[in-house]
């Protein structure tokens, strides 16, 4: 029998094809640190070098030099951070108030919460930043910070995990004498730290990567966020394409270090976006 | 578990339904009192940072409102200037061809993606952390790396093709190609994302279908599209309708990578409905486009709703 054969050029092929498109998904993250390493004139060397003789860290000093990067690095990490801290507790007290609270009108505002996931950003852009120019937070944190905290994905997970706990481990802790508030901080809430992982990852990647509001909201270089930094930063740099991919590297060193220490819980907050309850 | 125990968790549980229809009354009231308590934070965010924004989009988009001025009542007038706006009409088409361009490639794209990684083989979590990478990287940081990538002097996508005899190409210099390739970019962005959830979705069709189908003689061939496309019919669903709506909003990879041009070939809505809003200060239009915007899309969803939903049961 020819199987065998047939079996290994099948397997053959599968590798190829895998190879070819890790190369198209991972070969542009190398060549950008590759680059950023390089002088000037090697950038369009030609052929193309991939470890320049003459590498150096001279473009991340130099970037740092030429813009506050080390300011639109703060600003997200706090902007991110804060949302991200403040959304998950506000969300799963939101959460736990739908799943295993009884109160009248609760299926309306349910329902009320779930269809703001259909509001598409662009269409509230405008009125939003008009509220923030009118509350006087423009180039402040709280404009960065307030308006990305409410976000319905977030609460309907959380009462997802919250209805499928057992009733049983809330009525111990009521025995005890704790109260309502009481289960929900010391019993049902860190039972969700998966859950809480993985919204956490969401969120801070959500908004490290957040362009268009930042864009709009701030227009002081101390206030820029990161995206907005890198954009105007290229806007300035227009052909000085190693400090370019140096700022940009520096720019998702942070996201690429959760990529890889936190992969699972990456994966799960993206497979959380694609089921639908 | 010992006799004891298991009478003292019946206790417990006995205890605990008695204090509940005791305590029925004051437990009610603690209950909507904490509940209101734990809602109002978010339901406050979601109010005013979200509901009363679009009702105000809504109402703005019936009035003339410039940077400095007060608002004008003007009726239905900036929908009129729509449909008379021949720059409304060239950039909606844009955003259309963007979308037909964007949606299914990134689906076949993740789709494929994920079925070649459903084969049991060595080396298959390697594959998929690599191909998923780019959702470590933001919108804004991969256009301007593929800029770099396809800078049509010595870029290295024009070296590669060089490399091996075809000619370098004007990648987004060109106006016949700037749209493709802020697609392409675009693809490269999303695919591996959609590629999780498609594979998530795969995994959890029962092994049973797929074994009893090769047990028959069915093909690989014959199994994806008898047995595994058509049970994924509810992700697919799920990941087509995001991918549409992902694609009339494409905004930052535009932005950075042609700000609209060459020649405005890749001027979008979005850019043309931010250009009005932000740099020419005119509100009431602009609120009047995204407006129409959000009505489009959200007919659209409602027609792949009722097209994925037709012979298909379920809950």
């Amino acid at each position: 029998m020819s199987k065998p054969l047939t079996f290994y050029i099948g397997t053959a092929v599968y590798y190829v094809i895998c190879v070819v498109l890790a190369v198209i998904f991972a070969g542009p993250f190398v060549w950008m640190v590759s680059s950023s390493l390089k002088p000037p004139n090697e950038i369009f060397s030609n052929p193309p070098i991939l470890i320049s003789p003459n590498f150096s860290l001279d473009n991340y000093f130099e970037v740092f030099r030429q813009a506050p990067f080390e300011r639109y690095m703060f600003n997200s990490f706090f902007v991110a951070t804060t949302v991200t801290v403040v959304a998950l507790l506000l969300h799963s007290m939101a959460g736990y108030a739908l799943a295993r609270l009884e109160f009248p009108g609760k299926r309306v505002l349910f329902i009320l919460i779930i269809s703001t996931l259909m509001i598409p950003f662009y269409t509230i852009l405008i009125p939003l930043a008009l509220l923030v120019r009118e509350l006087g937070w423009i180039n402040t944190y709280w404009a960065l910070i307030i308006p990305a905290i409410p976000h319905a994905f977030g609460i309907f997970w959380l009462r997802q995990f919250f209805l499928g706990l057992p009733q049983e481990l809330e009525d111990a802790a009521r025995i005890d004498g704790a109260s309502r508030i009481g289960v929900f901080f010391y019993v049902a809430l860190p039972l969700a730290k998966p859950v809480l992982a993985a919204l956490a990852v969401f969120f801070f990647l959500a908004n490290w990567d957040s362009f268009l509001w930042p864009l709009v909201a701030t227009n002081r270089p101390e206030m820029r966020m990161v995206q907005v930094g890198i954009q105007s930063f290229t806007g300035e740099h227009g052909n000085a394409w190693q400090l370019i991919m140096a700022a940009s590297v520096i720019a998702i060193l942070p996201t690429l270090l959760l990529f890889f220490g936190l992969q699972r819980f990456i994966v799960e907050s993206v497979k959380m976006t694609g089921l639908k309850g | 578990m010992t006799e004891i125990e298991l009478s003292a968790a019946e206790q417990t549980v006995k205890a605990a339904e008695r204090g509940r229809a005791r305590n029925g009354n004051r437990d009610r009231r603690e209950q909507a009192l904490v509940g209101y308590l734990f809602i109002l934070p978010d339901l406050l965010g979601l109010l005013i940072f979200l509901v009363g924004p679009m009702l105000m989009a809504f109402v703005i988009s019936f009035t003339d409102w410039r940077l400095t001025g007060v608002p004008e009542f003007v009726g239905l007038r900036n929908y009129e200037i729509i449909f008379k706006d021949p720059k409304f009409g060239a950039s909606l088409g844009r955003t259309i061809l963007y979308t037909i361009g964007f949606v299914p490639t990134v689906y076949c794209l993740s789709l494929g993606m994920a079925v070649l990684l459903t084969r049991r083989a060595r080396g298959n979590f390697f594959f998929r952390t690599l191909y998923f990478m780019p959702i470590a990287m933001s919108m804004v940081v991969a256009g301007v790396m593929w800029r770099f990538m396809l800078d049509p002097g010595n870029g290295l996508v024009n070296q590669l093709l060089r490399a091996v005899g075809l000619p370098g190409f004007q990648w987004l210099g060109n106006v016949q190609s700037a749209m493709a390739s802020v697609i392409l970019v675009s693809v490269w962005k999303s695919a591996g994302y959609f590629m999780i959830i498609l594979l998530a979705g795969i995994q959890d069709i029962p092994q049973d279908y797929i074994e009893a189908a090769e047990i028959d003689g069915a093909s690989r061939w014959q199994i994806f599209w008898r047995i595994i496309l058509p049970l994924l019919k509810p992700t697919s669903f799920f990941v087509l309708v995001i991918l549409m709506i992902n694609a009339l909003q494409a905004f930052d990879q535009i932005y950075v990578m042609t700000g609209g041009g060459p020649a405005q070939s890749t001027y979008t809505l979005l850019m043309y409905i931010y250009e009005k809003a932000f740099r020419e200060w005119n509100f009431g239009y602009a609120a009047a486009m995204s407006t129409f915007l959000f009505g489009m899309i959200l007919v659209l969803t409602l027609i792949q709703v009722r097209y994925f939903r037709s012979g298909e049961v379920k809950q």
